[in-house]
C-alpha cells in the first residue's frame, strides 16, 4: 500500500506574551496508508486535536507551524497557498467534530448541510450530491433514507446526528477522514450504534481515517494502527494488535490500566458497612416529578414516575441509565432543587420539604449536590479559599484562622496542594477543579452527597483518579453517596447498590453484585453488553447478540402505561407489556426487577438465545448466534 | 535507573509522578496596562486633579470678563491681564481658566451621576434577574415606562418641577441612565443565573444580597465596566444639553457642555472657542474608554468583541 498521508516531524507551538515559544506538538511523525484507520490516543491536553486539525493545514488562532511537513499524496499541505488549502478542506480531508449537536445548524435541513461542502467545492452538482447522500444514509443504516434529507437536525436522535456527520464528511469522497472523539459524548448504547456504522462505512468507502480518542476500548474495535501521544510527543506506535495485547511503553500500560473493566458481579472492592449509625438515611417514596405546571399531582412533562429508593447509612447508591432517563432529575428532587409533584423524600425518617426554599439550614447542609461540570459549578471570580470557605463559615460558623485551617484540611483531603487556596478556578486543570467541586460539598460536613456524573467530563486517567479519591472519601468520612453515571463499570466499582433507571422508572435495583449478575432486567443486560471491551473483534461479536439487534438504535419513549422498555425488549410480550405496568419481582432479598416475564423466563432467555420475534421486530440475525451472556 | 530495572511498585510511583494530571495552569498574571491604557490613566488623573484644584491653578476666575475682545485667538495677550493660552470666549472670558473651572462641574457631576445610575441600575437589574417572577415583572415594566420617555423631555420635566440645582441634576441624570443600566445588568444577570455556582449558592440558603453582590456581580463586572465608559459620555452630553437650554449648570458657572453651546457662533468668525471644551470632553471620555478597554482586553480577551 502506498503512503497516502505522511506527517513528518510536525511541530506546533504557541507563544508567550514576550514572544518565547511554547511547544505544543514536538516533532510528531506517522503515516496513514490508503484504506487504513489510524488512531491517535492521549489524554486531554496531549495535542491530539491540534494534530488532527493540522491534517487540514489548520491551527487554532495563536498557534503556528515552526517546522515539519504534512504531506498528502507526497505534497506538503502546510506550505500550500490559502486557496489550495481551502479546496483541500472538506474535499480531500474531511473533519468530523466531537459534538454533532453543535455542528449542525438547527435552521437548515439536514440534506442541505450534508451536501453543502461537495456542492460548494464543485465536486458534485446538487442532484449528484443528493443522490450520494441518500446512498450514504443507506450505508449508515439511517431510518427513512429517502426523506431524511428534508428533516431538520432536532428531528433526529443524537446518535443519528453523529452518523449524519459522517455522511456530511464522506459526501465528497475524501481521501482522509478525521474523526475527533466522535463517540465520547454518547451513551454506551448509542456509542455502539455509531461505532458500528462508522466501521462499516469506512470499510465500504475504502477511505483512510484518523481516529482521535482517549478510549482504548473503542480504538481496539476500529483502528488498524495506534499512535500513543503524551504532551505532544509520540510515546509508542504500532499495529492495534501489538499495542492492545503487548504494550511496551509504560505510558501505554498506564492508559490500559485506566480502561474501565467490563461490569460484572464482584468488581467492587469489599466494603463493610460499619459506619456510625447517626448518619442519615435517605428514602424516596412513591415520587413523581417533572417539569411544567403540576395538575392533580401530574406535572406537565413527567420525567420520573413512582420512584421508591432507600439509601442506607454510609452506603453508595449508583444510579444508572441512558441520558434522558431522569437520573439528574432524581438527584435534583432529593436536593430540593426541583420540587416533586407527588411523593416524599425522607431524611432520617423525617419528611423533607419538597422545595429547598422551605428547608432548614441544617437540612440543606446535610444534603449536598455535586455538579457535573466543575467549570460552571465554581464561581470563576472567587478564590478557591472563598469557594471552600463560604460553606464552612455559613454552615459551621468558623471564621478567620479556624476557617483557613479547615480549608487547608479540605484541600489535603482531596489531595490538592494547600497553596491552591489562593488560586482562581481557571488556574486549575479539569481534574483539579473536580476535586475542588467535591471539597466544596464536603465543606458542609454533609450526611449525603449527590454526585451528578462527576467523572463523565474527565478523561480516563483523571476520572479513575477521581474515583479513587471518592472511594477514599467514602471510607474516611462515612458520608452516603448517590452516584449518578451512565457508565456502568464506574458505578459497578464504586457503588454498594445500583438503581437502574429507564425512561423515568426504576426497572431494577439491588446490591451491586446481584444487579450485575443474572437474572438481569433486559435493559440492564443491554447496558452491560454495550460497554466496550478492550478486545479486537468485540464489536462484531456483540452486534450478534439478540438484545443488541432489538435494543440498539431505537428511541426511548416515556409512557404512562405499560413497560417503557417494551419497544426495545427482546422478550417483550405483545398485548401485555405495552398495556400493563409490570409487576416488581424479587429474585433474591433486596433485589428488585420490574418485568412481566418471570425470573425463569428471563433466565431461560439467557440460556437459549433463540430469537423470539415480537410485533416491533422485523428482522434480526437468523438464529444460531448462540453467544452466552457473561 | 531505567524503567526496565524498576520493580513494579517503584515503577508505579514514578509513572504517577511523570504522568499525573497535566501541568498546573500558570500562576495568575498581574494586570499590566498597555501604553494606551497608561495614557488613559494619565489623562483621567489629570482631569480628576483639575476637578479638585482647578480653581486654584487657573490664571483667572471663571466669571472674570477680562479680555479686550470676544473670540480672541490662542496665545493672544491682553494689555493689563497677560496671556490667554486658549484665547477668549464670546463674553471675553479666558477659555483656559473656564475649562479648568468647568472640570469640577462636568467631571464631578457626570461621574457622580453615572456611579449613582450604576448603583441603582445594577442592584435592581441583577436583583430582578435573581428574584425572577413578579419582582422582575414589576421592575422591568416600570423601567420600560421610564425608557419609553425621551430622556431630555423627562429631564426637563423633573428639573422644571424641582428647580435647577446640582443635586437635582445628579439625581435626574442618575434615574434616567439607571434605566438603561438596568436592562444590561438584568441581561447579564440572567445569563449568569443559569450557572451551577449560583444554584449552588441558592441551595446553600444564601440571601439575595449575597447572590447579587458575591456570585453574580463579580462575573458581570467587566462588561458593565465597559458600558460605564460609554454611559459616562451620555451623561456629559445630557448635562450639557440641559445647560444649553438654561436648566443645567447656571451661568456664570462654567461647564464644558454649555461652553461648547455658548461659543458655537464663534465658528462663524473662525474662532476655535467651542473646540477647546469639546476637546476636554473628548479627552476625558476617550481616556476612560481606553482604560476600560485595556482592562477588559487583558482580563477577558474576547470580551471587547462580545460587546460589539
Amino acid at each position: 500500500m502506498s503512503e497516502l498521508f505522511e506527517i513528518d516531524n510536525l511541530q506546533i507551538q504557541a507563544r508567550k506574551e514576550d514572544g518565547t515559544p511554547i511547544p505544543i506538538v514536538k516533532g510528531v511523525s506517522f503515516n496513514i496508508k490508503a484504506g487504513e484507520v489510524v488512531a491517535l490516543i492521549g489524554e486531554s491536553g496531549s495535542g491530539k486535536s491540534t494534530i488532527s486539525l493540522a491534517t487540514m493545514a489548520y491551527c487554532r488562532p495563536g498557534l503556528e507551524f515552526p517546522g515539519g511537513e504534512v504531506r498528502l499524496h507526497g505534497k506538503d499541505v502546510l506550505s500550500m497557498d490559502p486557496l489550495a488549502q481551502r479546496s483541500l478542506r472538506g474535499n480531500n480531508v474531511a473533519y468530523l467534530a466531537q459534538s454533532a449537536a453543535a455542528t449542525f445548524n438547527p435552521a437548515i435541513t439536514i440534506g442541505e448541510q450534508v451536501t453543502e461542502a461537495a456542492v460548494l467545492h464543485g465536486t458534485l452538482t446538487q442532484e449528484e450530491a443528493d443522490q450520494r447522500a441518500v446512498e450514504l444514509y443507506h450505508a449508515l443504516e439511517l431510518p427513512d433514507p429517502e426523506r431524511l434529507g428534508r428533516r431538520y437536525p432536532h428531528q433526529v436522535s443524537g446518535g443519528q446526528l453523529q452518523r449524519l456527520m459522517a455522511a456530511m464528511a464522506l459526501v465528497s469522497r475524501p481521501d482522509l477522514l478525521v474523526l475527533d472523539e466522535p463517540t465520547t459524548a454518547l451513551d454506551v448504547t448509542t456509542q455502539i450504534e455509531v461505532l458500528k456504522a462508522f466501521k462499516k462505512v469506512i470499510q465500504d468507502e475504502g477511505s483512510a481515517a484518523l481516529y482521535v480518542t482517549h478510549d482504548l476500548a473503542v480504538v481496539a474495535q476500529i483502528a488498524d494502527h495506534i499512535v500513543v501521544l503524551y504532551a505532544g510527543e509520540i510515546q509508542e506506535q504500532g499495529p492495534t494488535d501489538q499495542i492492545i495485547n503487548n504494550p511496551k511503553h509504560p505510558y501505554t500500560k498506564r492508559l490500559m490500566a485506566a480502561v474501565k473493566p467490563t461490569p460484572k458481579a464482584g468488581m467492587g472492592d469489599d466494603t463493610e458497612f460499619e459506619h456510625e449509625a447517626e448518619i442519615a438515611n435517605i428514602e424516596v417514596r412513591n415520587m413523581t416529578a417533572g417539569y411544567g405546571k403540576v395538575k392533580n399531582g401530574e406535572p406537565h412533562i413527567t420525567v420520573l414516575r413512582d420512584i421508591n429508593i432507600k439509601i442506607k447509612n454510609g452506603h453508595v447508591v449508583g444510579i444508572i441509565g441512558e441520558s434522558g432517563c431522569g437520573k439528574s432529575t432524581l438527584a435534583r428532587v432529593i436536593a430540593g432543587l426541583l420540587p416533586a409533584a407527588k411523593g416524599e423524600v425522607l431524611l432520617d425518617g423525617k419528611k423533607l420539604e419538597p422545595d429547598m426554599k422551605n428547608r432548614s439550614s441544617a437540612e440543606l447542609k446535610n444534603v449536598q449536590f455535586v455538579y457535573q461540570m466543575a467549570d460552571t459549578a465554581l464561581n470563576p471570580r472567587q478564590h478557591i479559599s472563598d469557594i471552600l470557605g463560604r460553606p464552612i463559615e455559613f454552615y459551621r460558623g468558623m471564621k478567620g484562622e479556624e476557617k483557613r485551617a479547615e480549608v487547608a484540611n479540605l484541600l489535603r483531603l482531596v489531595e490538592l496542594p494547600v497553596e491552591f487556596a489562593s488560586r482562581y478556578p481557571s488556574e486549575l486543570s479539569g481534574g483539579q477543579k473536580q476535586r475542588v467541586n467535591l471539597a466544596r460539598a464536603l465543606a458542609a460536613n454533609p450526611e449525603i452527597m449527590l454526585c451528578d456524573e462527576v467523572t463523565s467530563a474527565l478523561d480516563s486517567i483523571v476520572s479513575s483518579n477521581v474515583i479513587t479519591l471518592l472511594k477514599k472519601l467514602r471510607d474516611q468520612t462515612g458520608v452516603s453517596f448517590v452516584f449518578i453515571s451512565h457508565d456502568l463499570s464506574t458505578v459497578g466499582s464504586f457503588a454498594d447498590e445500583i438503581v437502574v433507571l429507564y425512561a423515568g422508572r426504576v426497572v431494577e435495583q439491588g446490591p451491586v453484585d446481584q444487579v450485575l449478575a443474572p437474572p438481569f432486567h433486559p435493559y440492564t443486560r443491554l447496558l452491560i453488553s454495550s460497554v466496550p471491551e478492550m478486545r479486537i473483534g468485540w464489536l462484531e461479536e456483540t452486534m450478534q447478540k439478540r438484545e443488541m439487534t432489538v435494543g440498539i438504535a431505537r428511541g426511548v419513549e416515556i409512557t404512562a402505561i405499560g413497560c417503557p422498555f417494551f419497544n426495545r425488549c427482546p422478550i417483550a410480550i405483545d398485548g401485555t407489556c405495552d398495556t400493563q405496568t409490570p409487576p416488581v419481582r424479587e429474585p433474591s432479598p433486596e433485589h428488585f426487577i420490574s418485568c412481566h416475564c418471570t425470573m425463569d423466563e428471563i433466565a431461560g432467555v439467557e440460556e437459549t438465545p433463540q430469537q423470539i420475534l415480537h410485533g416491533f421486530e422485523k428482522a434480526g440475525p437468523e438464529g444460531g448466534s448462540a453467544i452466552k451472556m457473561l | 535507573m531505567t524503567d526496565t530495572t524498576l520493580g513494579p511498585d517503584t515503577e508505579n510511583d514514578q509513572e504517577k509522578s511523570i504522568y499525573d494530571e497535566l501541568p498546573d495552569a500558570p500562576p495568575k498574571k498581574k494586570l499590566k496596562l498597555s501604553w494606551t491604557g497608561k495614557l488613559g490613566v494619565v489623562i483621567v488623573a489629570f482631569w480628576i486633579i483639575m476637578a479638585i484644584i482647578g480653581p486654584l491653578v487657573a490664571p483667572f476666575h471663571e466669571a472674570d470678563i477680562i479680555g479686550d475682545d470676544s473670540f480672541m485667538p490662542p496665545f493672544s495677550a491682553t494689555e493689563d491681564e497677560g496671556n490667554h493660552l486658549l484665547g477668549t470666549d464670546y463674553l471675553e472670558r479666558d477659555i483656559w481658566s473656564r475649562v479648568l473651572w468647568g472640570a469640577r462641574n462636568t467631571v464631578g457631576i457626570s461621574v457622580v451621576a453615572t456611579l449613582l445610575a450604576y448603583m441603582i441600575g445594577v442592584t435592581a437589574g441583577i436583583g430582578a434577574a435573581v428574584r425572577k417572577g413578579w419582582t422582575d415583572m414589576i421592575l422591568s415594566r416600570v423601567n420600560d415606562a421610564i425608557l419609553s420617555l425621551p430622556t431630555i423631555m423627562l429631564g426637563l420635566l423633573i428639573v422644571v418641577a424641582l428647580g435647577s440645582s446640582i443635586p437635582i441634576l445628579i439625581g435626574t441624570a442618575a434615574i434616567i441612565y439607571a434605566s438603561s443600566v438596568f436592562r444590561i445588568a438584568r441581561a447579564y444577570g440572567q445569563e449568569i443565573m443559569v450557572m451551577d455556582y449560583v444554584e449552588s449558592a441558592q441551595a446553600r440558603g444564601e440571601t439575595i444580597w449575597w447572590i447579587i453582590f458575591r456570585e453574580v456581580l463579580p462575573n458581570a463586572a467587566m462588561p458593565l465596566a465597559t458600558d460605564f465608559g460609554l454611559r459616562l459620555v451620555f451623561v456629559v452630553l445630557f448635562i450639557s444639553s440641559l445647560s444649553f437650554l438654561g436648566l443645567g449648570i447656571q451661568p456664570p458657572a462654567a461647564d464644558w457642555g454649555s461652553m461648547v453651546r455658548q461659543n458655537l457662533e464663534g465658528l462663524q468668525y473662525g474662532s476655535l472657542a467651542p473646540v477647546w471644551p469639546a476637546l476636554a470632553i473628548a479627552s476625558f471620555t476617550i481616556a476612560i474608554n481606553l482604560i476600560v478597554d485595556d482592562i477588559s482586553a487583558k482580563s477577558g480577551g474576547d470580551l471587547a468583541k462580545k460587546m460589539i
